[in-house]
Formats: structure tokens, C-alpha cells, sequence
């Protein structure tokens, strides 16, 4: 009576397994606290996915775990930094068709779903070229009138907060890759239409030798989100990349208590965003006063 | 004051029904005012503890400084039970909190191991509390008790009872080193028996040291001896309770094993030293809406 399927062979009215599209925090992949989801929608706003809609309360677990391993992350080497971006490069590359649907199912063309993912994976390793190079560009001995040797080092800012751009993943790489570049840990708010991409781009990383923690990544709403990340005093650098000079401002204000810097990005089109200054804007200049016998 | 000549006759501990009644009691949602509520307690129960081989006078002045006032910008707080320091530190503290009602607590009796002859632990007891200890914590001999000595373990509480005249004893039973829970609840009767003011968990020196099992399981032992004899033993969970959360969901336990009257700083302390750091941030979150970072808190 029973009926034999030949091995390999799928059937045709199988139910196709769908994935949870989860958080990535700390290293690991958990639901929001809350308990709480969206849907994400494609083009023609029928729904292709459920994403957890992150409450205050995930962002600050999301910043405690950026916090623990911020120091670890700065205190590896420059050089072994840009081994791992690279390594994420590969990791992309590698799931470069898997990107590709996904932007496809939100909306983007094939052939610009291509290029796209190139395009990240690209940036990815420009900026594995540069951890180990910028220290030398842009350190400096200074002349000074005394007799002192007095030079000035760039050092990570700490945790960032990353407000991710619409552009979903090129965008994404071209905000998060220059700040972990330089030895910041981020937490990552995806609030855009098309969410997937990030999510997925947790998997990269978890299977890059990124350590835990150095990139957190939250779905959910802006609204929710960008304030307590905005105002908690562990956060040290804000990197707000969105168009809306209203949400560029609130943060701002909110971003007063502790005196964040935060830098603003309302780039639309990501595809030229790649320098050395996105590394630099999220470093604190260190300069030193030695002092010199005559 | 009673020896041991009663045998201590306790109860077999079901290990499994305690973990579902500490899953239980952790389920409990405290927030908002009540929050609140329970953080200042929770200040108010704190003795605040450095016990390390490097510690100096300076050290232990600035621990007290910090009991003293535990944040410069919020003067309405409650202050914290006590300092804990070594025997040789418990002039310098007792100097530093002179007149506040903060009370000085001495571990004593060869802490943290108690591996030194009976004649020695007593003479330090004498001497921390001549120095001005309002409190002593003694560890009890492990060794013996394991070995099933329970004549010797309680006759050297007794002794050491003796010793603190009119400080208060606290007695750290090491449940870390004990093993079992049927073991902490004998340790729990035979040290409330023997002439403990107070029952303490750990030294913190040994992981696991204040875990909710192992505080649920002395907590019964006080209530039990409470509807035995009337007395009221406080209750010392130490080593391990480092956030807000831990120390909240350990007054929910005590309030539903023990009830209000045991929510007092005269008879629940908690050991710790970075738990005021976390209570004190959550404090300032409470009130402020913002998320605070450590680096505001001093020490």
C-alpha cells in the first residue's frame, strides 16, 4: 500500500521547508525577547517571511554583548582583523547565489542582485586590506614647540550603534565592514523593507571566525529601537545611515547623554561609499605628550 | 546557648521539587515601582565585601567611602548593612564608618579554608572583635563535618559563639564543598542549633557558591527551626549574586518561604561586591529611562 519514492527524487507536492529568520546576538541566533514579529513583504506586498520585531530590551542585550567584546576585538591585531573581514568576503562569496534570491524576492532585478552581492563582497575586502594600513596613513608625529616627542594614534571608538541603511546589503556591508575594521563592536538596527539580506548576513559572519558579539544584528522597527540605542550610555559612536534628516536629528538629541559622535550617512546609492575616512570617522584620536631630554 | 547534645534530625531534601519550586518562584515579573521598591531593599541588605590578599588600608577606605555614599548624585538612598573585611582590616573600616550605623563585619577562624587549630580561630574571633567587628563570618571545618563529625562542628560554632561575645555570628557553611543538599540543610540545623545568628552560603571563593537551590533549601531549614523554637535566624546568601535580577528574584524567595518580617537588613544580608554597581545602574535606569553603562559607577 505504502509508496515508494525513489531516493532523490522530490515529490511535487512537498512542502517546501521554510526558514526562521532570527536575530543574531552575541554569536548566537535568538528570537526577540518580546516574542514579537513582522512580516517582511515582497514587491507586490504579499508576505515572504516572518522577522522578529526587537523591543528596547533586545537592544540592550545586543549592546551588553558588543560591550564584552569590544576589548577582545580591539586587542586582536590589525592584521589578524583583515584576515577575518576577508574570511567574510569568502564566506559571502560563497553564498552568493543564496543573496541573490533573496534580494530578487525583495524586489531587486536579477542581473543588479548580481552585482550587487559582488559589490559587497568587494567592499568587504577593501576594507580587510586596510585594517593593518590605516594606523600608518593617518597617525601622526606632530611638531611642537617644547621638547616633547608628541605624536597622535587613531584608537576604536568602542560600541557603535549602526542604524542600517535601506540598501540591504551593500549598504549594509559598506556601514557595518569600516567600523569593525577598526576594532568597534556594533549593534546593527534593520528596519528597512527588505530585511532578509541581514539576517542571512548573520550566518555569514557566525561561520567567519567573527568573534560573537562584534556584530549584532536586530530586526525590527526604527521607532522602537533607535532611541534607547540612541540615548544608552554604553553606546559610544552612533553611524545613522539613513536619508530622513528627521531621524538623523532625533538620534542626535538623544545621543547627548553621553556625548556619542555620531556620524550621518544619508547615502541612497551605496556603490561608492568605500574610503578610508568611513574607517576614521568611528576612531578617537589619541595624542600623546612624551617628554624629551634636550 | 545550646550544644549539639540533641541530634540533629533533618528532613531528606527532594533536590527536584526544590528546582521546580526555585523555577517557579524566578517566573515572578517584578517591575516598575515595585522594582524600585526591591532595589532599595536590596542596597539596604548589602554588605559590601573585599577579600583579597591584596587588600590595604586604602583599599578597605575606599570601600567604606563608597558605603558611605554609593552614588554622589542620588543622596536619598539607602545605606548599605555592612562592610566585610579581614580581621586585620576591621580597625581601619570601623574608623571610616565611625557614626553612620554602617556595621563592620570580620570574617574570622582562618577564613577561607578554617583548616587552623581551634585555639587560633578563636583568638582571631577575640581579636576582630576587640579591634570592633559588630559581626563575625566563620567558616566551619568542612573536613570534619564531611567525615561525619557533627559533635566537633557544632561544639567549634559553640565556641566560637563564645568568643564573639556580643557580635553577631554568621556561620558560611562552603555549600559548594558540602555536595548534596541533604548535607546543607544538616549544616543549616546544626550551625541554627549551635548558636548562629546568621546562616552563609559561601566564603566566594568556591564555585557554585549562592546558587537559589542551595539558598531555597536553608531558607526552609530557618523557617523550620523558626516554627521549632520561636527564633529568628537571619540569612546570608554569598559569592555568585552579581545583578539586580539575582538579587530580586532571591527577596521573592525569601518572602514566599520566610515571609515580610525576614525582608530586613537584621536578618537578610546579601555578600557581594560588584552587586551594588548593577542595583545602583538599574536604579539610575529606573529612574531616568536610559540605559546606563558602568563606567558612571565608581569602584
Amino acid at each position: 500500500m505504502s509508496e515508494q519514492r525513489p531516493a532523490g527524487a522530490a515529490a511535487a507536492d512537498r512542502l517546501p521547508v521554510l526558514k526562521t529568520h532570527k536575530v543574531y546576538v552575541g554569536g548566537r541566533f535568538p528570537r526577540s525577547e518580546s516574542g514579537r514579529f513582522d512580516r517582511a513583504l515582497g514587491p507586490d506586498g504579499t508576505p515572504i517571511a516572518n522577522i522578529c520585531r526587537c523591543s528596547r530590551k533586545d537592544v540592550r542585550d545586543a549592546v551588553t554583548a558588543a560591550r564584552a567584546a569590544q576589548a577582545g576585538w580591539a586587542g586582536r591585531t590589525a592584521y589578524n582583523r583583515g584576515q577575518i573581514l576577508y574570511r567574510i568576503a569568502e564566506m559571502l562569496e560563497g553564498r552568493s547565489a543564496q543573496f541573490e534570491t533573496l534580494l530578487a524576492a525583495g524586489g531587486t532585478a536579477p542581473d543588479e542582485a548580481a552585482i550587487e552581492v559582488q559589490a559587497a563582497v568587494d567592499r568587504l575586502v577593501h576594507y580587510a586590506g586596510w585594517t593593518d594600513k590605516f594606523q600608518q596613513v593617518f597617525s601622526s608625529v606632530n611638531p611642537v614647540a617644547t621638547s616633547h616627542f608628541n605624536f597622535s594614534i587613531l584608537e576604536p571608538m568602542g560600541v557603535i550603534g549602526v542604524l542600517a541603511p535601506e540598501s540591504p546589503l551593500l549598504g549594509l556591508t559598506s556601514a557595518v565592514a569600516p567600523a569593525i575594521a577598526g576594532g568597534n563592536t556594533t549593534v546593527v538596527l534593520v528596519t528597512g523593507s527588505q530585511p532578509l539580506p541581514a539576517t542571512t548576513f548573520g550566518e555569514v559572519l557566525n561561520s567567519s571566525d567573527v568573534p560573537g558579539g562584534v556584530v549584532n544584528v536586530l530586526t525590527g522597527r526604527s521607532d522602537e529601537m533607535l532611541a534607547p540605542l540612541a540615548a544608552h550610555r554604553d553606546v559610544d559612536g552612533l553611524l545613522l545611515c539613513s536619508p530622513d534628516p528627521d531621524v538623523a536629528r532625533s538620534a542626535e538629541i538623544e545621543a547627548v547623554h553621553n556625548l556619542k559622535r555620531v556620524a550621518v550617512r544619508p547615502h541612497e546609492d551605496w556603490t561608492d561609499v568605500q574610503s578610508p575616512y568611513e574607517i576614521t570617522d568611528l576612531q578617537e584620536v589619541k595624542t600623546t605628550w612624551h617628554p624629551i631630554g634636550s | 546557648m545550646s550544644t549539639t547534645a540533641a541530634p540533629v534530625e533533618s528532613p531528606p531534601i527532594d533536590a527536584v521539587g526544590v528546582e521546580e519550586r526555585v523555577a517557579r518562584l524566578c517566573s515572578r515579573s517584578i517591575k516598575k515601582e515595585a522594582k524600585l521598591q526591591a532595589l532599595h531593599l536590596t542596597l539596604s541588605m548589602i554588605d559590601l565585601t573585599t577579600l583579597e590578599g591584596a587588600d590595604s588600608e586604602g583599599k578597605v577606605r575606599q570601600l567604606c567611602a563608597k558605603a558611605l555614599q554609593l552614588h554622589a548624585a542620588l543622596p536619598d538612598l539607602p545605606h548599605v548593612a555592612a562592610v566585610c573585611v579581614y580581621p586585620a582590616l576591621v580597625g581601619v573600616a570601623k574608623r571610616a564608618v565611625e557614626g553612620s550605623g554602617i556595621h563592620v563585619a570580620s570574617v574570622a577562624t582562618s577564613f577561607p579554608a578554617g583548616q587552623a587549630p581551634l585555639e587560633i580561630k578563636l583568638l582571631e574571633v577575640r581579636k576582630a572583635v576587640e579591634a570592633g567587628a559588630d559581626e563575625v563570618d566563620m567558616v566551619i571545618s568542612r573536613g570534619r563535618f564531611l567525615a561525619g563529625d557533627l559533635a566537633y562542628t557544632g561544639d567549634e560554632i559553640a565556641s566560637v559563639k563564645e568568643a564573639c561575645a556580643d557580635a553577631h555570628l554568621k556561620v558560611i557553611l562552603e555549600t559548594g564543598e558540602l555536595g548534596t543538599l541533604d548535607a546543607i540543610r544538616r549544616a543549616s540545623d546544626l550551625a541554627m542549633r549551635s548558636g548562629a545568628d546568621f546562616i552563609k552560603t559561601s566564603t566566594g571563593k568556591i564555585k557554585p557558591a549562592a546558587t537559589m537551590p542551595v539558598v531555597l533549601v536553608m531558607l526552609e531549614a530557618i523557617r523550620d527551626h523558626y516554627l521549632r523554637t520561636g527564633e529568628k535566624i537571619g540569612m546570608k546568601p554569598a559569592g555568585g549574586i552579581s545583578t539586580a535580577k539575582d538579587a530580586i528574584r532571591h527577596l521573592v524567595m525569601v518572602r514566599e518561604t520566610l515571609g515580610q518580617d525576614w525582608l530586613d537588613p537584621d536578618l537578610y544580608r546579601f555578600g557581594a561586591s560588584s552587586l551594588a554597581n548593577d542595583v545602583l545602574r538599574q536604579i539610575v535606569k529606573q529612574r531616568s529611562g536610559i540605559y546606563q553603562s558602568f563606567d558612571d559607577f565608581s569602584l
